[in-house]
């Protein structure tokens, strides 16, 4: 009965193009948005910052950006994993190189150096569509995760080829680093994710992102109509990488400190970026969480269930997690081809209906 | 967003559910799963297997039982750290990774949570300099003193003088395969042999170009920096160009019995140095039958007891009690914590006469750590691998490496560490 548009009056027109008409779904946001900031950060473990909420929002960030480039703008991109390389050197060479600078701006700047990269790497989508792109983009991933092997000023010539992060701090708080406390290291990915989550909903819903769901549906249409191909297609490769690349940057920065690039930034990382934008829901922000939620909790819920509770040995709940995992997402898909999302989308309608249905 | 906060609180009342028990415990980072599984399992299980005869035969270690948690890492550094985290609030007293780019990411970590990690033979080789890595230990040998035993053992082989040899390095091209060319250039240099390294992508099941560059340029000794999956595959093309197997030489973890099944008769002569002996013919495995395997409580498929990898399981896990035993001694209790763990690692002697009374006479090297040296002599031996009888066998003692390169190469790069980080080396006298 409290989820209607009906008794909700918009008298201006800013409050009619909110990105939440229903003053339900506000306030369920506000609450969301509350919790994550004030109540998380006191109950907080290492364990639960380090192996389950940074590696989601991380994932969420790049699950975001591969979302406005495959889902708003229709251009498949296997390509996630090595922009989030470039990402992540770019953070390291700055960081080493101007130890004073905040560590946000290096986190930002690792996000510009991959937009300009993805934009290099997406020129090719002006002349091929669909499959040939997506073996232009894994061509990227190849290339760029060989590119950081090989040349050895990428990670500073150290023995091992590893880049390590040093300690950086914000106010104070260190958030890189071993000595960083997984408050600080949570909120901080947390501000960026908000941030990030926040422009690319109001960019899809922009100008900009109406231009890339153009080209998306019918790209000869949307040429006759007035979008031009070039800007709409470059500038999704460059936000879409910006947002990888900030992902990047964190995941290695704050997240896993210390990685070495083929390890970290493979092919599968890519395939797991396209995955969570799959199961989550295309064209969808919340479906980007959603997806990055369910990649990421799944195996450490399934694992601490089976060898935490009911005491499995290690092998078999491994095993039994790629099974659990694999059905689960076929079931999803069946019940539901659009993901996460849509599903969310059903509820939400079957609720404004509720309690009369026709 | 209403999916997370579920996780969470499923999460949180499992962790909660997990009991606390006042137990000596060494979490074990195994992976079973994935293509490092076949060098995995049997060193999980022999590292399992050690503690559960300590268990059922004296009782624990000083009279407190020990626990082994497992948790599955299957090789990825993400679940390493996720499997770091899991266990460590446990009241974890060592780890051991079995994983270079796992260790790479703990160093820091430890450092900063006090606990030790031992890195047996892998990981960072210049945490040997115990001034600057406090809480990480890689007694008894490391990768740089592999590159010099397997140099010295060509050495041998040419009466001294290798000058003008070709040799090959094919290496996984991770920080692990990375770890000895720094060395190797330098004995190049040193002896006067030319020194190619060829890399292979993980998990390396497709090596043909490297062969084929392998075939081309005839090196006269490849050696090889293989771990998993790659081994396997670098033994059968070795055999498919008819390189002659007793000058291909794999570091220890390039030399267990699955990387030559496979290659079958072919593989008769394939060399691989090691840090301890191989074969089951030590009392302790009459122990391990009698208290572990005929009580049903050997660890994953009971299958492995006595292959190469389950030896070196079992030597971590003695090394391991070992230290426990001497940590319990200087701070005169039983229940120790990791700061003591790590008194006792630093002040472990291993002698002949203590792995006798363990029931593993010869098994490894004597040796010492100490608050500067934390990698032990490095000494290490080169066995060889018969198809025929399907055993490996010790051709050569337990020889020490070259410590004038390595230990400039040591100071070098943990100097490189300490500056990075900020840290002050400690006093250590």
């Amino acid at each position: 009965m409290f989820y209607r548009e009906a008794g909700d009056f918009k008298t201006t027109y800013a409050a009619d193009a909110q990105t939440f008409p229903i003053s339900f779904d506000r306030w369920r946001y506000y609450l969301v948005v509350g919790v994550a900031f004030l109540i998380v950060p006191l109950f907080l473990t290492e364990y639960m910052a380090s192996a389950v909420l940074i590696p989601f929002l991380i994932w969420s960030i790049i699950a975001i950006g591969l979302n406005i480039l495959t889902g708003y703008c229709g251009q498949v991109s296997l390509g996630t994993g090595g922009f989030m390389a470039v990402g992540a050197y770019a953070a390291y060479k700055i960081m080493t190189a101007f130890p004073d600078l905040n560590i946000f701006f290096v986190v930002i700047l690792g996000g510009v150096v991959t937009a300009i990269v993805g934009l290099l790497f997406g020129l090719p989508s002006l002349r091929i569509k669909g499959f040939y792109l997506a073996v232009a983009t894994l061509a990227a991933q190849f290339f760029l995760v060989w590119l950081f092997n090989r040349v050895a000023w990428f990670y500073n010539y150290s023995a091992s080829g590893q880049i390590s992060a040093p300690e950086r701090s914000v106010f104070g708080y260190a958030v890189t680093g071993p000595a960083a406390h997984a408050s600080s290291k949570y909120l901080f990915c947390l501000v960026l994710a908000f941030l990030l989550a926040w422009v690319a909903r109001n960019l899809t819903r922009g100008r900009l992102g109406r231009s890339w769901m153009a080209i998306r549906d019918m790209d000869i249409a949307a040429e006759i109509i007035g979008v031009n191909p070039l800007r709409a297609k470059l500038s999704a490769f460059a936000v879409s990488s910006f947002f990888v690349g900030v992902g990047g940057a964190l995941f290695f920065t704050v997240y896993l400190g210390a990685v070495e690039v083929g390890e970290a930034f493979g092919i599968q990382k890519s395939f797991l970026a396209l995955f969570m934008i799959i199961i989550g829901g295309l064209g969808s922000i919340f479906g980007s969480f959603a997806g990055a939620a369910f990649i990421v909790l799944m195996p450490v819920l399934l694992k601490n269930i089976m060898v935490g509770g009911f005491g499995w040995p290690t092998d078999i709940a491994a095993h039994f997690e790629f099974i659990i995992l694999g059905g689960l997402i076929i079931i999803f898909l069946i019940a539901e081809p659009h993901g996460l999302a849509a599903l969310w989308r059903t509820a939400k309608e079957k609720l404004r209906l509720w309690p009369f249905p026709h | 967003m209403k999916f997370k906060t579920l996780a969470t609180a499923a999460i949180a009342s499992v962790m909660a559910a997990s009991p606390v028990l006042a137990d000596l415990v060494f979490p074990s980072l195994s992976y079973r799963t994935g293509p490092y599984a076949a060098g995995g399992i049997p060193f999980a299980d022999g590292y399992a297997d050690y503690f559960t005869l300590l268990n059922e035969r004296d009782g624990g270690i000083g009279g407190i039982e020990v626990r082994v948690p497992e948790c599955e890492t299957a090789y990825n550094t993400e679940k390493g750290v996720e499997c770091y985290e899991s266990t460590k609030g446990d009241g974890a007293l060592l780890y051991q990774p079995l994983s270079t780019g796992i260790t790479y990411q703990l160093i820091p970590k430890v450092s900063e949570d006090k606990i030790p990690l031992h890195t047996m033979g892998y990981g960072r080789t210049s945490a040997a300099n115990g001034k600057v890595f406090e809480w990480v230990f890689n007694y008894p040998a490391n990768y740089w003193n592999g590159a010099s035993h397997a140099v010295n053992h060509v050495l041998d082989l040419n009466d001294g003088d290798i000058s003008g040899k070709k040799i090959a390095l094919v290496y996984h091209n991770s920080a692990y395969g990375k770890e000895p060319i720094r060395t190797l250039e330098e004995l190049s240099a040193k002896h006067g042999f030319e020194f190619t390294p060829v890399a292979v992508d993980h998990p390396g099941q497709e090596q043909k170009s490297q062969w084929l560059q392998i075939r081309r340029e005839r090196p006269d000794y490849v050696f090889m920096w293989g771990w998993g999956v790659m081994n396997q595959v670098a033994v059968q093309e070795a055999a498919n160009i008819r390189y002659p197997m007793e000058n291909f030489i794999g570091i220890w973890w390039s030399g267990s019995e699955n990387d030559v099944l496979p290659a079958s008769d072919s593989a008769t002569g394939f060399k691989a140095l090691t840090f301890h002996n191989v074969g089951s013919d030590f009392p302790v495995f009459d122990d391990i039958q009698e208290h572990v395997v005929d009580k049903g409580l050997a660890a994953g498929a009971g299958d492995q007891i006595g292959t190469v990898l389950y030896n070196r399981g079992l030597y971590a896990a003695m090394l391991a009690a070992e230290a426990a035993r001497k940590a319990q001694e200087i701070h005169g209790t039983a229940e120790i914590t990791p700061e003591m763990m790590r008194d006792g690692m630093e002040a472990l002697e291993i002698t002949e006469a203590r792995m006798g009374e363990l029931g593993m006479p010869n098994f490894g090297p004597s040796f010492n750590v100490t608050c500067d040296n934390h990698g032990g002599p490095g000494l290490g031996a080169v066995q060889q691998w018969d198809a025929a009888t399907g055993k490996w066998s010790l051709i050569s003692e337990f020889g020490p490496s070259d410590a004038e390169v390595i230990n400039a190469l040591i100071e070098e790069d943990s100097g490189a560490y300490a500056a990075e980080n900020n840290l002050t080396p400690r006093d250590c006298n």
